[in-house]
């Protein structure tokens, strides 16, 4: 341009704009800046060409360096199992109820089962395995359904009550509240509070203990000990699911519970089922 | 550099600087966002994949609500400690009825894209009445409240129509049925099989163990559903998307 302006001071050329006497310069970008916006743009060109970028008419370049991000995590996942390949594979030939006596695959199998319980089983269970009032302690020895190895693989892989698997453990009580008195259930209840605590009436207790014969004998057993077959709970011990005082017994007897817990192995892999069940079993109440 | 000297061209006009940036704006807005109208790779075809009932829909709406969407994220992303977690990783097409679809990665809580069916009705109420009392160490707020609201699907027709107007494909019959279908999802006793046939796996069932229809029942129906439509034994993910 003909009409360069320079800075006296300087001797830099000025943009020609003058705010009330004051001008501005026109210094031109730091080199190393300007070059580091074209090699950006260069590499951007070349990025949309390695990866999957440009969209066409039916679909989008995929890009020549075969980037997928499903391989990828497929791949991720396929190169972790095989590094576990060999003790997996020891896990699913195993004879599960033999499990603990193998300490090296019992190792794995209840490290590997603990994460399982932990992100899949805790919400219910407890991260401790505790439990909560309507879910099991996992960490007693008071099993519902069985506590051998093979009866926890059986209960983890096809649940408790829930509509998703046929061959779910299954059974019902009864609501008592359309069949029994209000004083019949208070009876019921002083029995059942009789058996593991001192404090009780005795001549209520002694009422309950006939009723529970006739109505309640046929699951949990005559001496209320429970029968695993049929998911009917210890009634003589200390341990309740749902709490033993006189009004959650009371409620328990006149609405029944039912609790549910879903097919595990409709969502797990056969293997952490497995180690999943060797983890509960380990937890010290396995039989 | 006499073609970069021009710039001072469109410095020196508004009206210039202002039409060339509309310009460079325009042609990226159309290279960006046209091409996601007629791509048939934005969301691919995947069997299963159902509008919500009209009892899950509603559910969906109090967990809008309640801002659910604030601590949970539903989107499973492609990485082994997200697939080992919570199960196969999202799909596009599984949240294609969502409006507006609740993705994120902000994880207060736990992802529930695959929450359905992965615990029982009554751990959804527990957990929702008193998330302490089943979690302990559950930081999430109490929303015990809503057993208590009573829901009776006013505005159902509605709410599936204008779900129908931004693109969800209902018909006439999941309309004129909605508010049926409402009330007989919470109702195992009753005669679902018209429900089952208009949603293929939904899941009918007393969900706050209440007589009444709540918004309970509603989120817990909702919360059942959800990442249940695919079924992964006979998905073959297609490896260029």
């Amino acid at each position: 341009m003909a009409d360069r302006k320079v800075d006296e001071e300087t001797g830099v050329e000025t943009t020609g704009h003058s705010w009330d006497g004051i001008e501005e310069l026109n210094n031109p970008l730091p080199r190393w800046w300007l070059w580091t916006l074209y090699l950006t743009i260069i590499w951007g060109i070349g990025y949309t060409i390695a990866y999957p970028a440009w969209p066409m008419v039916s679909g989008a370049t995929a890009g020549v360096m075969g980037w997928s991000t499903r391989e990828n995590v497929a791949n991720d996942i396929a190169a972790h199992d095989g590094q576990n390949a060999n003790l997996v594979a020891a896990l699913l030939e195993a004879d599960m109820a033999a499990l603990p006596e193998n300490a090296d695959l019992n190792r794995y199998a209840v490290a590997r089962g603990g994460a399982v319980f932990r992100a899949q089983c805790s919400q219910c269970h407890g991260s401790g395995a505790a439990g909560a009032v309507g879910y099991p302690n996992l960490l007693d020895d008071d099993w519902l359904w069985g506590g051998e190895m093979e009866q926890i693989v059986y209960s983890v892989t096809h649940g408790i009550r829930n509509e998703t698997d046929p061959d779910a453990h299954w059974s019902q009580m009864p609501a008592f509240g359309d069949i029994f008195t209000r004083e019949e259930t208070t009876a019921t209840v002083e029995y059942l509070v009789s058996l593991a605590s001192p404090e009780f009436d005795a001549t209520l207790a002694e009422e309950g203990a006939v009723l529970f014969l006739d109505n309640c004998a046929a699951c949990h057993g005559d001496a209320a000990m429970g029968d695993r077959a049929i998911g009917a709970p210890n009634l003589a011990d200390a341990i309740w699911l749902y709490g033993g005082d006189r009004d959650t017994l009371a409620y328990s007897i006149e609405n029944a519970r039912f609790g549910v817990m879903p097919a595990w192995g409709q969502r797990l892999s056969d293997e952490d089922v497995r180690a999943v069940s060797a983890y509960v079993h380990a937890l010290g109440g396995g039989e | 550099m006499a073609f970069l000297d021009k710039h001072a061209i469109l410095e020196k006009s508004p009206t210039l600087l202002l039409t060339a940036s509309l310009l460079v704006v325009t042609v990226g807005g159309i290279v960006e966002i046209a091409p996601l109208f007629w791509l048939e790779n934005t969301i691919e075809d995947v069997e299963g994949v159902r509008p919500y009932s009209p009892l899950e829909l509603t559910g969906r709406d109090i967990y809008i609500r309640e801002g659910c969407y604030v601590c949970h994220s539903q989107m499973i992303r492609p990485m082994r400690d997200e697939v080992e977690r919570y199960g196969h990783y999202s799909l596009a097409a599984e949240s294609q009825y969502d409006h507006p679809h609740q993705w994120g990665s902000k994880r207060t809580g736990p992802d529930v894209a695959r929450v359905g069916g992965r615990y029982s009705d009554a751990w959804h109420v527990d957990h929702l009445m008193d998330p302490q009392s089943v979690v302990p160490e559950s930081i999430m707020p109490k929303y015990a409240f809503l057993a208590d609201v009573k829901i009776d699907g006013e505005h159902i027709e509605a709410l599936l129509s204008t779900h129908r107007f931004v693109g969800v494909p209902y018909t006439d019959e999941q309309i004129a049925q909605a508010q049926a279908d409402f009330r007989i999802q919470a109702d195992p006793e009753g005669d679902w099989d018209g429900l089952v046939e208009r949603y293929p796996g939904a899941a009918v069932s007393n969900f706050d163990g209440q007589p009444e229809l709540t918004e309970m029942d509603a989120l817990i129906a909702y919360l059942q559903v959800l990442g249940t439509m695919v079924d992964f034994s006979t998905f073959t993910p297609d490896a260029s998307r």
